[in-house]
């Protein structure tokens, strides 16, 4: 698996709005028949997106089909703090896949 | 459309388009990105990349936003890997993918050993077997497409150059009498949407020159992944009703050089981002 | 767990409790919601309320070469303090098979509440965008996109 990309500025002034960007390659399957085989395919999409900082959340999605394929999903943070970013997306095959970033407030 | 049996001229094909419901609507000329464009079209020659909407050329812009480069971070990864009987890995004895820089514009080209002409993931796969005695790489898969973006990749912005004389010219010739051929139930040559109705709309769908010789394997969004320019020749070729050749095949590889030789002096783009 | 009673509760009940298994609920959840009629879709967002015209912009492109991948942007007009925040916006596409196709929460910490995605358009159609604010108005933008048919196959 890809690892997930972040864009987080490395550095931000207190109280600046930031842009996160954030990108992850998932096939977003949803559930269908295999075209040759008929055999049901299980609809596999990324249904949660976390963003947290310092381990508080602050953004959030619940995704369905219609979210494309590699989702791309970017987004805005109030920065008051130097510290950490986590981002978490969770799928349902059952698997989590998370991306840290750091942030200095000048 | 069986039954159907004009001769087709320039002015015949909307009508043969209509009827096959794949109506002419009219022409537009590439959508300009002005400050690409000097680098999209040379000599007249323009990339698909100028036939595209300005949403998708920003995601091929953007090494982050384009889904493409998944697989060449792949490719990356698969490069220092040790696999097969010799116990090497690409890294073992090419350093650094760096080092493949100018591999990509020049290929495929003629062949001493076979006799033919040997295109990317067919020497990729040589290198597989032969150097490191491993598996070949199944046409079509993550690792191919992965392997053959990273060699894409490390020639980005250089001109394509592939060369059609010497021994590689009855190869060119062959690719060539390829693509003016009519074929499948439309009858229809590869040449009379790329070349005769190039920037008109077929359906909705903008028709480009088809110089895509330095854009794949490319990230379409109809597939929603890499895919490379033997399965756009499928897709192409299923287009006319005509049956595909298989990915890989010699008739594929000839009009490959073909296509390339097309776009001789474009640059390299890989991963491409288009609809 | 039988899927009649996942689809009478609030997804909002879903959303609060913790553990595995309700990420799993609510992926059942959001599917089922999804399957809807976009009015109905609209109805459980907004509880029935009308959401009023305004404060959200929607931009998407006119047209879309297209529908995989769907540029789409939404801003909505808020303070984002913790007074006065926008909380969510939902974004329902009502010609695609699945009409909710995703919901976006919001905290003051935001700072804004904006977000850029990408999504899937089965053919052309107004998308729509809800906002929910803190003080329970809903709000709603609407945008409409032309998805060209792919014309060559493969
Ligand atoms: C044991 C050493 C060895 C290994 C391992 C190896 N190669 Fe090679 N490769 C060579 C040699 C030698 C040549 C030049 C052969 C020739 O000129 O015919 C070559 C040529 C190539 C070329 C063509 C270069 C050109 O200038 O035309 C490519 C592309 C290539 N290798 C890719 C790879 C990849 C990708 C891998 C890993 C999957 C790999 N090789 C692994 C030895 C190796
Ligand atoms: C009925 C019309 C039609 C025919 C005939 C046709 N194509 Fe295409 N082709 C298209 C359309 C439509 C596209 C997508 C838009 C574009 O790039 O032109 C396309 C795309 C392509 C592309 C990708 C261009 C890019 O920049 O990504 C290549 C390469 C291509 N075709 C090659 C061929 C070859 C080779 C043949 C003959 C075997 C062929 N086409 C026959 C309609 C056609």
């Amino acid at each position: 698996m890809a690892k997930p990309r972040v864009r987080v500025p490395k550095k931000a002034k207190k109280g600046e709005i930031i842009e996160i960007k954030t990108l992850i390659k998932h096939k977003m399957q949803r559930a269908t028949k295999d075209k040759k085989t008929g055999k049901p395919i299980p609809r596999n999409i990324i249904h949660t997106f976390e963003a947290k900082f310092n381990g508080k959340a602050f953004f959030t999605g619940n995704w369905d089909t219609g979210i494309s394929a590699d989702p791309y999903c970017a987004f805005n943070h109030r920065v008051q703090e130097s510290g950490e970013y986590e981002f978490v997306w969770k799928d349902d095959a059952g698997k989590t896949y998370t991306a840290k970033a750091k942030i200095e407030v000048a | 459309m069986p039954g159907i049996k004009h001769r087709m001229g320039g002015p015949v094909l909307s009508v043969l388009l209509a009827g096959a419901g794949l109506l002419a609507l009219g022409t537009q000329t590439a959508q300009a990105c002005e400050p690409c464009k000097g680098k999209y079209e040379v000599n007249g020659k323009k990339s698909g990349y100028l036939y595209s909407m300005p949403e998708t050329q920003a995601m091929q812009d953007d090494d982050f936003m384009n889904p493409g480069t998944f697989w060449v971070e792949k490719g990356e990864k698969l490069w220092g890997v040790v696999e097969g009987e010799a116990g090497k890995s690409c890294k073992s004895c090419h350093g650094e993918p760096e080092k493949m820089r100018g591999v990509y514009p020049v290929y495929p080209k003629y062949d001493e050993k076979t006799k033919k002409l040997i295109n990317i993931e067919q020497r990729i796969n040589r290198c597989r077997t032969e150097q490191m005695k491993a598996k070949p790489w199944k046409w079509e898969s993550e690792e191919l497409l992965a392997m053959t973006a990273l060699i894409g990749y490390v020639s980005r912005g250089l001109p394509v150059n592939v060369k059609v004389d010497g021994p590689a010219k009855p190869f060119f010739e062959k690719g060539k009498a390829f693509y003016f051929q009519r074929r499948g139930q439309l009858d229809m040559a590869c040449k009379h949407c790329h070349i005769d109705y190039a920037g008109h709309y077929i359906r909705a769908d903008l028709l480009s020159e088809g110089r895509a010789g330095g854009s794949f394997p490319t990230y379409r969004l109809k597939w929603q992944k890499l895919g490379s320019l033997h399965r756009r020749f499928k897709g192409c070729n299923k287009q006319v009703r005509a049956k595909p050749y298989k990915p890989g095949s010699d008739e594929y590889v000839n009009l490959e050089l073909f296509v390339k030789w097309r776009s001789n002096g474009l640059p390299v783009e890989v991963p491409a981002v288009r609809r | 767990m039988s899927k009649v009673r996942i689809e009478v509760l609030d997804r909002r009940e879903f959303l609060i409790t913790s553990g595995a298994a309700v990420a799993a609920l609510v992926a059942l959840t959001n599917g089922a919601l999804a399957k809807k009629p976009a009015t109905e879709v609209l109805n459980e967002l907004t509880k029935g309320a009308k959401p009023a015209e305004g404060k959200v912009k929607l931009e998407m492109p006119e047209i879309a070469e297209n529908g995989a991948k769907v540029r789409t942007k939404i801003t909505v007009e808020s303070p984002m303090t913790p007074e006065d925040y926008c909380k969510s916006v939902a974004i329902i596409a009502p010609k695609n098979p699945a009409t909710f196709v995703g919901k976006f929460n919001f905290t003051p910490d935001s700072g804004r509440a904006y977000v850029s995605t990408n999504i899937r358009l089965a053919e052309t159609q107004e998308v729509w965008a809800v906002a929910e604010m803190s003080d329970g108005k809903f709000y709603i933008g609407k945008a409409t996109v032309k998805v060209t048919v792919g014309g060559c196959g493969g």
